[in-house]
């Protein structure tokens, strides 16, 4: 199975515009979204058939027996996260336990337990004819999104591994999140936006990417909303060495799609047509020039 | 007073809005804490620089101490230690930093040493204090740059300080939101944008936040899912910022609109009105 990941650095530059319109162009039967923060794909796609749900369990939170402690304080002095508040009782904040377990290790009367907190859900779609999609979301007031990320990666690879292409959706920025959903994949396809903090943005995804020995195209899109700076953009592949593979153009005709629960892919536009172009180079980066 | 700029969906406009609102302010602050993609500095392009390292504490086994018991590597919840050719190797990126190893190892042979993963950059830019966060590229987490953003205010507590939270609902969105005493939502007129807007309300309000949203890229007389989304909800709106092809060209070049227009100046200066009515 070949993974195609669509990432950007920026928010809102346009990967899940342009993922829903490469799933929908590759009709690719193996799909998810890591952006476990901010899930939108599933918006577009619109599964039908068989939905699987399952809590997901982060890592353990840290839990005190009113009746055991005797208030000696010796947790909240340890935790490393501000977690613990001595005040009339015990207290943990579970907003900002990471789970570590050291309070339950050294409290002196055995009060601690780590227990286990469910910090999101995880979500199989089964469509008989558009296939698998994986996807999830985080609980409000919880951290270990990486960890999210890559169940949703194995919950794919496991529904949908006898597919030839599996396209995944990713988060902006360039930390856990984004590092675990670009471990495996093939292809990482940049989304670029053209304004300066687009291509700062851009710079240091690439960097990531390069970091992850990933291997990295770029596509731009709104081009046409600045021309100086998508040149600009288009240089910067060039002197990195990076594929630059098409530009889509500004479309007010997207939005109504994307609104309407539609992919540019079903635009019969300028947008429709440049993504269709895109399909192509990525087709042929992806599987050769005989595809 | 701090002012938490948030939005769930990238790329609604958090920045733009937050450098804009610090202009109208007179004397304020503006955090960056999209650490792992900060643009403020962009806008603000902030004069007199001072930068400062911020590192993390991690675990360092020494193999003379070390007897292979590997109750360290049990006790990390984060796997971030394995015991191999005799000695116990650290994987410093999934270290919490959290020191159980250091204070469980019964030979004593776990000591903890910075490790640098960022730095944080102020300067002034104007009548505003500007500072950023930057995470080192290949970082996972960018938490403590965040926290050490917030530590020290560069204003004192009758101005205002704007803080440009990252995207998203998670950890690096709550420590950013931690102390703030309003959030203003940003949002556009997506399904996306509506959809992501969900979930910040709902995080300000598990933090007992009073929010307002600002709708941005609004168009008038086309749908608008957010706004139907706040309504729907009794959500108080800020203020409108419409889709404009001048301002989309001011922001894109990093430029600051509400310096560059009295239109754009006005716009601002009622939203910060309203965030001000809102707080008093």
């Amino acid at each position: 199975m070949k993974q195609l990941l669509i990432l950007s650095g920026k928010g809102g530059s346009g990967k899940t515009t342009v993922a829903g319109a490469l799933i929908r162009l590759f009709e690719a039967r193996a799909c998810a979204d890591c952006d476990v923060d901010a899930p939108n794909l599933h918006l577009i796609l619109k599964y039908d058939g068989t939905e699987e749900r399952k809590d997901y369990f982060g890592l353990p939170k840290a839990r005190i027996d009113e009746g055991t402690c005797t208030m000696c304080g010796l947790c909240s002095e340890m935790c490393r996260f501000d977690a613990v508040n001595v005040g009339i009782t015990t207290t943990v904040d579970a907003r900002v336990c990471e789970g570590c377990g050291l309070c339950e290790v050294i409290c002196p009367v055995g009060a601690i337990e780590m227990r286990p907190a469910v910090a999101g859900d995880i979500r199989l779609f089964t469509d008989p004819e558009k296939g698998i999609f994986s996807t999830a979301q985080l609980r409000v007031g919880n951290g270990t999104s990486g960890l999210l990320v890559t169940e949703v990666k194995k919950q794919m690879v496991k529904a949908g591994g006898g597919e030839e292409l599996a396209i995944i959706d990713g988060s902006p920025g360039i930390g856990c999140p984004v590092i675990a959903s670009i471990s495996g994949v093939d292809m990482v396809l940049i989304v670029a936006e053209p304004s300066v903090s687009g291509l700062s943005d851009m710079e240091r995804i690439l960097d990531t990417a390069k970091g992850l020995k990933a291997h990295s195209v770029v596509c731009v899109n709104k081009a046409d909303l600045n021309a100086r700076l998508t040149k600009r953009i288009r240089e910067r592949c060039e002197e990195r060495e990076v594929p630059y593979i098409g530009e889509i153009p500004y479309d007010p005709e997207a939005v109504k799609a994307v609104n309407r629960g539609l992919t540019l892919a079903d635009a019969d536009s300028p947008a429709g047509d440049a993504v269709r172009d895109i399909f192509g180079r990525v087709e042929e980066l992806l599987f050769g020039e005989t595809a | 007073m701090n002012i938490a700029v948030l939005s769930g969906k990238g790329g609604t406009g958090k920045t733009m809005v937050s450098v804009n609102l610090a202009k109208v302010a007179g004397t304020s602050a503006y955090v960056d804490c999209d650490v792992e993609e900060p643009n403020g500095h962009l806008y603000l392009k902030p004069k007199e620089v001072v930068s400062e390292e911020v590192s993390v504490l991690v675990p360092r086994s020494d193999p003379d101490k070390c007897d292979g018991c590997r109750e360290c590597i049990e006790f990390c919840r984060f796997n971030a230690m394995v015991y191999t050719l005799d000695r116990v190797k650290v994987f410093n990126e999934m270290c919490h930093s959290c020191g159980g190893c250091a204070v469980i190892c019964p030979q004593e042979a776990i000591t903890e040493h910075p490790r640098a993963i960022g730095r944080v950059e102020s300067g002034i830019s104007g009548d505003v204090h500007v500072r950023t966060g930057v995470m080192d590229v290949g970082e996972v987490a960018g938490l403590p740059i965040i926290a050490r953003l917030l530590q020290n205010p560069s204003v004192s507590e009758e101005d205002l300080t704007f803080i440009d939270c990252p995207p998203g609902s998670s950890c690096s969105v709550m420590e950013s939101i931690k102390d703030a005493d309003f959030c203003v939502l940003v949002t556009e007129p997506t399904i996306f944008g509506a959809h992501n807007l969900d979930v910040v309300v709902e995080l300000s309000r598990a933090f007992n936040k009073p929010f307002g949203v600002i709708l941005n890229k609004d168009i008038e007389g086309e749908a608008n899912p957010s706004e139907e989304y706040c309504s729907e909800r009794n959500i108080p709106v800020l203020g409108r910022i419409p889709f404009d092809r001048e301002l989309s060209d001011i922001t894109s070049e990093a430029r600051i609109a509400s310096e560059e227009s009295a239109e754009f100046r006005e716009m601002f200066r009622k939203i910060l009105d309203n965030i001000l009515e809102m707080t008093a």
